[in-house]
């Protein structure tokens, strides 16, 4: 991200979303920073059929993780210890986003140094959004089924595609 | 000769503009008699024209806290107006001469429903920039989901997206070290345009001729992947610049060259960016504006073309097209230009005393093109561009010499896939996700 200049205030095409980086999406198909939590869905190990539906709240670290079908998580089971759905969910958007912008949304105060999110996190139980969190996923997925469009769409002229790296 | 000058009045036109964008980022909520201020001088600026006393009326209010959608929409209109005079004298000094704008608008035909973006704009304007939560920013989400099933709305759909991701992006924004002042107002402001129901909507009329492609510019946000080509068509003895636009809905986990996998559906297009081929047109819609609405029924893969031989020979005597009034704004200038006989830099090209500043920030990873590879160049294909301040060249295309071969490089040359072995392969892994989603979405969609 290029913040750095005088004219960022005064400029139309500022950039303001760092690009995100590829990552493999097969294990957490869907990570978002939204509705003040950071929340995803990770796959089940072992049930293709079958997805878990985790979240972490910003500010105090509440933590949650369901089945698609609203069955609680064996491995969090209520507690504040992240289970291992928890963790792959703030691995996938670590690598998404970087650790400064997870860490910031999240509300995590991390020394200088610190790369392992998990350090400044101050974990609770919080309750379950899975079904927030679910249909968040179902709209996230629908914008693949959303027919492509040929009109000038002249907004976008302030949306240039994400930078190559020299 | 490229000159490129800045017109006189610019700056106190920008000044007003930013002293409204100031505004905003507090919120209309708090205005201090300095931002009073910074309004009145709005106002007084547009005294003796016909919207002036519209205008002098709706900011009076809005001073004295009477923050209506009818006061708002004055506002951004009293922007965009002077934003378009900034378009015009910026267009203008570099002495091209236009078609005239001639098109006679109507209103768009029985319309989606815009309150619910209305209302989440008003909201965000009475917050200021700085007042922006989790909550607030969130807060236009249901109508996208509702404006994205409208076709009609699909342009205000893209852009409250785009807007929405940014300050989600970017809240609580009231901790945030800088604030994107002018292009947030930007984009509310064309936001609150398109969210009326009077905004005009212009016809298109079917065309013939070959096209002879000069580039892609390429577009993104989270949720949309747009090619935009720049070419020239000729038709019945007239070259005539004109664009032709392809849009996809993505999401963010898909980007870099494996974005380019959504537009799946133009071969045709996509095919002759790679191939460097002109396209046959028959019976295609045009605008006004110069707008192809790219029809794949309409268009056949033509003969070999090289753009630079194309910008060479046809690209001064082009017919240019006029600009539609709403869309006037200097950050909606993309002329396409042919710089030759330059030195390169690492971020300017000099032709023979004049830098050129090199537009850096809009060389998309989905692309060939490198900061090296324009530092190397001898010929530059690009779109001329003016914002922050300067005029700056945004490459499309160059022709460089790389390792004493002459070498070149265009946006679209990955149009069907990289063609370059190292990022081939990292295309690969990146472009299952377009195919793990779609798993997932056929499976947990359907229930």
């Amino acid at each position: 991200m290029t913040s750095e200049g005088a004219g960022y205030e005064r400029r139309s095409a500022a950039a303001v979303i760092a690009p995100v980086t590829v990552r493999k999406l097969a294990k957490v198909p869907f990570v978002e920073l939204a509705e003040g939590r950071l929340q995803g869905v990770v796959s089940s190990g072992s049930d293709v059929e079958r997805v878990y539906v985790s979240s972490i709240t910003a500010g105090d670290h509440g933590l949650s993780c369901n089945t698609n079908n609203n069955r609680p998580c064996g491995g969090l089971s209520g507690g504040s210890r992240a289970c291992g759905h928890l963790r792959a969910l703030a691995d996938a958007a670590v690598a998404q986003y970087g650790l400064a912008r997870v860490a910031r949304y999240l509300k995590v105060e991390l020394a200088a140094g610190e790369e392992d999110l998990w350090a400044g996190l101050h974990t609770t139980t919080a309750p379950n959004r899975a079904a927030e969190v679910f249909s968040g996923f179902l709209r996230h997925l629908a914008y693949l089924e959303t027919p492509p469009s040929n009109e000038p769409l002249p907004e976008l002229q302030w949306f240039p595609a994400a930078g190559a790296v020299s | 000769m490229l000159t490129l000058t800045t017109p006189s009045g610019l700056g106190e036109t920008l000044a007003l503009v930013d002293g409204l964008d100031d505004v905003l980022v507090h919120g209309l909520a708090r205005i201090d008699e300095e931002r009073a201020a910074a309004l009145e001088a709005i106002a007084a600026a547009f005294a003796g024209s016909p919207p002036a006393d519209r205008i002098a009326d709706a900011i009076g209010k809005i001073i004295a806290g009477t923050v209506t959608d009818e006061n708002l929409i004055v506002l951004a209109g009293a922007r965009t107006a002077l934003l378009g005079a900034a378009h015009d004298a910026l267009l203008g000094s570099l002495g091209r001469p236009r078609e005239p704008w001639t098109a006679e608008g109507e209103p768009a035909p029985a319309g989606p429903p815009l309150g619910g973006g209305r209302s989440w704009l008003r909201e965000l304007a009475i917050a200021g920039w700085r007042g922006v939560d989790h909550e607030l920013a969130g807060g236009g989400a249901a109508a996208v989901q509702t404006l994205l099933g409208e076709p009609s709305a699909r342009r205000l759909a893209v852009l409250l997206d785009g807007f929405g991701a940014e300050l989600r992006a970017a809240a609580p924004v009231a901790t945030l070290e800088r604030i994107p002042v002018r292009r947030w107002a930007d984009l509310w402001t064309r936001a609150l345009l398109l969210c009326q129901a009077a905004y005009p909507v212009f016809g298109a009329v079917p065309v013939d001729g070959r096209l002879l492609i000069l580039g892609a510019d390429l577009h993104e946000h989270p949720t949309v992947f747009r090619a935009q080509v720049h070419g020239l068509l000729e038709a019945g003895g007239t070259v005539r610049l004109v664009r032709a636009s392809v849009a996809a809905a993505k999401v963010d986990t898909i980007t870099g060259p494996s974005a380019w996998r959504m537009l799946a559906g133009f071969p045709v297009l996509r095919g002759a960016l790679a191939g460097h081929r002109s396209i046959e047109i028959a019976g295609m819609p045009l605008t006004a504006a110069g707008d192809l609405l790219w029809d794949e029924a309409c268009a056949t893969a033509g003969e070999p073309a090289d753009p630079f031989a194309t910008a060479r020979v046809l690209l001064a005597t082009a017919v240019l097209p006029p600009v539609a009034p709403l869309d006037r704004h200097p950050a909606a200038i993309a002329e396409p230009v042919l710089l030759e006989g330059y030195t390169a830099g690492p971020d300017s090209l000099d032709l023979g005393g004049v830098p050129v500043a090199v537009d850096r920030d809009r060389l998309p990873a989905a692309g060939p093109l490198t900061p090296a590879l324009v530092a190397a160049s001898t010929a530059c294909l690009g779109l001329l561009r003016w914002d922050a301040g300067r005029w700056a060249v945004q490459p499309l295309a160059v022709q460089a010499v790389v390792r004493k071969k002459p070498v070149a490089a265009h946006t679209g040359d990955w149009a069907l896939g990289p063609t370059e072995a190292k990022a081939a392969k990292a295309e690969a892994a990146a472009g299952t996700a377009v195919e793990v989603l779609r798993e997932r979405a056929g499976r947990l969609l359907r229930r």
